[in-house]
């Protein structure tokens, strides 16, 4: 006989706070048992009634955003979201944070964010086929961002590369708000065909419920309770919290797991993510309105003498829960083995609606099912909304001249080219990708089709500081811009919505504030949330990060041949403005890093109608072919879109425009930037004025300059320097 | 011309040159496993990109022990054509079918971009379609390109024209030796290359400068 491993320590009011909960969150526990818990269960409750498994805080306000509309297949609450992308196609997307373990551990923790959200896409039956991430940093001065970020970025490299699913875009930021609590946002867009996607929900009492992939170790237990709590000086303590990933395991579970979807044998499958064996058991048989019984003598454990506690709450990586159709394990079971993986039936579906756990030959835990899923309390934090700003003047500034304006901008940690850390990505592997990194949205084929997706990560969190209505608008209508920029239709989003700690009212303020906006634009744009994540607590030491509610937007073009790029192509060509500019520079990057300013003001105003106008004209103009080239214009305004434009293919731009720092470098919104070929003009200005929309022309392309009459003239090649040069130089210690 | 394709645990770049091969051949190439004692008839083998076995012992090395490569070295000595693509030149390597090794690049990371490659050698059985010293536009994407040789091999491979492929002046995006991208062995039939032919051979993924290598090796062997 064993030594015993379970249930050693009788629980008491202590042990269950340390355990996360509150003491009204223990007793309801109590009175859904009607006992009092054991370790195991208490274990198993804390998980799912984390912040981060349970939405307690949040669920009150996602339930408001806008979740449906013809395109949507799946909306929120499964693993992924999933969307009709036409001709039977469909696409599966998510995006989901790795905060926390990135902090602690910046390779592992972002690896395995990659990891986590290509398993929730893959287990609904799509074959992942691009990737994406919003990273934000702190300062690039403070001693710990350059570990940060190349951990970071080696770790996403290192698992999508290795795994061979191209990352094809994303966006950084630094600011000081995120020094001691970065954010790591991964995005996964997968395709499948419509009659082949699968759902977590369990049916059919008897069915097998079936372990593959890795073994279970001791790595990640309680990491959904760490991403709980906010950080303090101790947390890096936390490090063994932190899983371990393994992108050569998830890419056989992946093939593995793709074979088996080919057959009928599976009724139900769920990745292990958060609180693996615990919350995917959970979540399946609750959805299917059954009960389970699990054997943990049969799960595959890479350590020994681990109790059930510890393989109930381990976040070992690279895991799946499935059931099977009775009778199909050996089919099954002979794919995984092919592929070198473990298979292992553990239990099976019960009438109970009671999660009922063995091991060592005992029962460890009886619990009823519905409290553990959907038992957690709704909680409807105090909130306080924030001040509206007044709105900025400039009058009074003292503005350098504009060349000089332009060059810090270009070299300036927001707009700086990415290049150093894109090019660490494998962005074209599985041969789809048509626009990579540096497109205002990317484009990856539908493979072997005419069809495109375009896919776009947006939001500006000091906006969204200033002002979280605005803000929340404005991350879901800059997505909305870029794709509409290369020609595709924006279908739906998904977001990560990472803020401070929910308990602040201020904070919670901010969240509902941002929430508002983003379901405003949602509606108004038609362009519905299918899926998301929320992490709280990002504070340390009692200082929250700026609200970032990061946007996952995709949408479809049906032939890509039509699709254009964000760069000048042509010389003498004709260049539009779309949308007005009236010199919005209030939280300008403008303001911040040349006025050198941080009063906090009014951010620039999002005109939903005038958004979902000038993005239908553009879709248009592209479709009609008047259209050649387009860019958004956001970060920096006019002056630095329109350089960006330039430096893409080195053709330059010559501009008779008058105009002020407002004019140059306002961040008005629902503004793109458009070549127009000299024979499209007439067309193109006909159709902008039959559709109401605001164009006027600024200049020619052409020659190696940007060229703006009286104001600057600039080599492209030295723009170039300068806006390539920062993140290199930052990265081998020579700056910052 | 049959080709074949083997598909290690881990290859992640099997069907992207699969389209390529189809798209020269006309017929869908065979796909080998790894596990497999026995190859299938074909004309031309294909080792393609990825990370065979996690390459966690070092790239390439476990794979070249794999059973399917017993048979792929005896095929080779008989005078089968193979080509190996960043990975697969790893491991063609590493199975001594062709010389030097790859090590980690020099700046020590990943380097996914386009290069510029000089045709250095336009005559053996995959290049004769491209001209002497054409200058090409090729993506590469790999943690370990740095090919590394002995004096006596370096002079060797020039002596007999065995430099397939050698980045462009300034572009050499790992140190490799004598801006080594590619190399084959002395029959010209054995290619290994870092970069990647299949990811540039199609007007709409940015060129089709990877297309003639393709199609190259089927008019060869046809």
């Amino acid at each position: 006989m064993s030594t015993r491993l379970n249930n050693l320590v009788d629980v008491t009011d202590d042990i269950a706070r340390e355990h996360g909960l509150t003491d009204d969150e223990y007793k309801m526990i109590v009175d859904h048992l009607g006992r009092t818990p054991n370790m195991t269960e208490l274990g198993v409750f804390s998980v799912m009634w984390s912040e981060h498994c349970s939405y307690k805080s949040s669920r009150k306000w996602l339930k408001k955003l806008p979740t449906e509309g013809p395109q949507v297949i799946q909306g929120p609450g499964e693993n992924a979201g999933v969307i009709d992308i036409g001709d039977g196609d469909t696409a599966i997307f998510k995006m989901e944070s790795h905060n926390h373990p990135s902090f602690i551990e910046p390779y592992q923790g972002a690896a395995t964010g990659v990891g986590g959200i290509m398993r929730d896409v893959f287990t609904m039956g799509a074959r992942p086929v691009a990737n994406l991430n919003a990273l934000r940093f702190g300062e690039p001065s403070h001693p710990k961002t350059r570990h940060l970020v190349a951990g970071v970025v080696s770790g996403i490299g290192g698992y999508g590369n290795c795994i061979g699913v191209p990352t094809v875009g994303g966006e950084v930021n630094f600011d000081a708000s995120y020094n001691g609590n970065i954010l790591v946002n991964a995005m996964c867009v997968g395709t499948a065909r419509a009659d082949k996607i699968f759902y977590a929900a369990a049916t059919g009492v008897g069915s097998p419920v079936v372990y593959v992939g890795a073994k279970t170790g001791r790595d990640g237990i309680h990491g959904a309770t760490m991403a709980s709590a906010e950080f303090d000086d101790a947390s890096q303590e936390k490090r063994p919290t932190v899983q371990v990933g393994d992108p050569f395991t998830e890419k056989l579970l992946l093939e593995a797991c793709q074979e088996l979807m080919a057959s009928d044998a599976i009724i139900g499958i769920q990745d292990m993510g958060a609180a693996g064996l615990t919350s995917s058991s959970v979540e399946m048989a609750d959805k299917g309105g059954v009960g389970i019984f699990i054997d943990l003598d049969k799960v595959p454990c890479r350590e020994t003498a681990m109790s059930g506690y510890e393989m109930l709450l381990s976040e070992s990586q690279e895991r799946m829960l499935m059931v099977l159709k009775p009778g199909r394990e050996a089919e099954a079971e002979k794919i995984f083995h092919r592929w070198g993986l473990d298979f292992a039936v553990i239990g099976e579906l019960t009438d109970s609606h009671r999660m009922v756990v063995h091991h060592q030959g005992e029962e460890i835990a009886d619990m009823p099912l519905g409290p553990l899923a959907d038992g957690a309390p709704e909680y409807d934090r105090p909130h306080v909304a924030t001040p509206k700003r007044p709105a900025f003047d400039s009058n009074q500034a003292a503005h350098p001249a504009i060349v000089d304006s332009l060059k810090s901008l270009m070299g300036n940690s927001e707009i700086a080219s990415r290049r150093w850390i894109w090019e660490q990505y494998d962005s074209m592997v599985m041969g789809d990708t048509l626009v990579g990194p540096g497109g205002d949205a990317a484009l990856v084929r539908v493979h072997g089709t005419q069809k495109a997706l375009a896919m776009s990560t947006d939001v500006t969190p000091r906006y969204c500081f200033a002002d979280p209505i605005e803000g929340g608008k404005q991350a879901v209508a800059e997505a909305y811009r870029n794709i509409s920029a290369t020609g595709a239709t924006p279908l739906a989003i998904t977001n990560c919505l990472n803020f401070g700690n929910p308990e602040r009212p201020e904070i919670m303020g901010q969240f509902v504030g941002c929430l508002d906006g983003m379901g405003q634009a949602c509606l108004a744009l038609d362009f519905p949330v299918v899926s998301g994540n929320v992490s709280l607590y990002n504070e340390t030491n009692g200082t929250g990060i700026l609200p970032t509610p990061a946007i996952g937007g995709v949408g479809v073009i049906a032939d890509y041949n039509k699709a254009i790029g964000n760069g000048f192509s042509e010389a003498g060509a004709h260049v539009f403005v779309i949308g007005g500019s009236h010199g919005a520079l209030g939280c300008s990057l403008y303001q911040r890093h040349i006025l050198q300013d941080d009063t906090i003001v009014a951010p620039p105003a999002v005109d939903l109608q005038a958004e979902r106008a000038h993005g239908e004209f553009v879709r248009a103009a592209i479709a009609a072919g008047s259209v050649s080239a387009a860019h958004d214009v956001s970060d920096g305004g006019l002056l630095v879109a329109l350089s960006e434009m330039t430096m893409r293919h080195g053709i330059g731009l010559t501009s008779p425009q008058q105009g002020d720092a407002a004019y140059w470098f306002g961040e008005d919104q629902g503004r793109y930037i458009v070549q127009v070929s000299a024979a499209q003009v007439d067309g193109f200005t006909a159709a902008a004025q039959a559709a109401g929309v605001d164009v006027n022309e600024i200049g020619k392309t052409g020659g190696d300059e940007l060229t703006i009459d009286a104001t600057l003239t600039i080599s492209i090649a030295e723009l170039t320097r300068i806006n390539q040069d920062w993140f290199p130089d930052l990265m081998s210690g020579k700056t910052a | 011309m049959q080709a074949a394709v083997i598909v290690f645990p881990g290859s992640n770049c099997d069907r992207d040159v699969a389209v390529c091969l189809e798209a020269a051949t006309g017929t869908a190439p065979l796909m080998a496993w790894h596990g497999d004692a026995a190859l299938p008839d074909c004309d031309l083998i294909v080792l393609p990109g990825g990370f065979s076995y996690g390459d966690y012992l070092r790239c390439g090395s476990m794979a070249a022990n794999s059973p399917i490569m017993r048979e792929v070295v005896a095929q080779a000595h008989k005078g089968a054509a193979v080509l190996g693509i960043c990975n697969g030149f790893q491991i063609l390597t590493e199975c001594g079918l062709l010389p030097g090794v790859l090590m980690q690049n020099t700046g020590l990371n990943f380097v996914c971009r386009d290069t510029r490659l000089k045709v250095s050698n336009a005559q053996n059985a995959f290049t004769h379609l491209y001209q002497q010293d054409e200058e090409i536009i090729i993506p590469v994407a790999h943690n370990e390109g740095n090919y590394f040789a002995d004096e006596a091999t370096l002079a060797g491979l020039q002596e007999h024209q065995q430099i397939a492929f050698t980045y462009g002046a300034g572009d050499n995006p790992n140190g490799a030796c004598l801006d080594i991208a590619g190399i084959t062995d002395r029959s010209g039939k054995i290619l290994g290359m870092m970069p990647h032919p299949e990811r540039r051979a199609e007007a709409a993924l940015g060129g089709e400068d990877g297309k003639r290598l393709f199609t190259g090796i089927v008019e060869s062997l046809a």
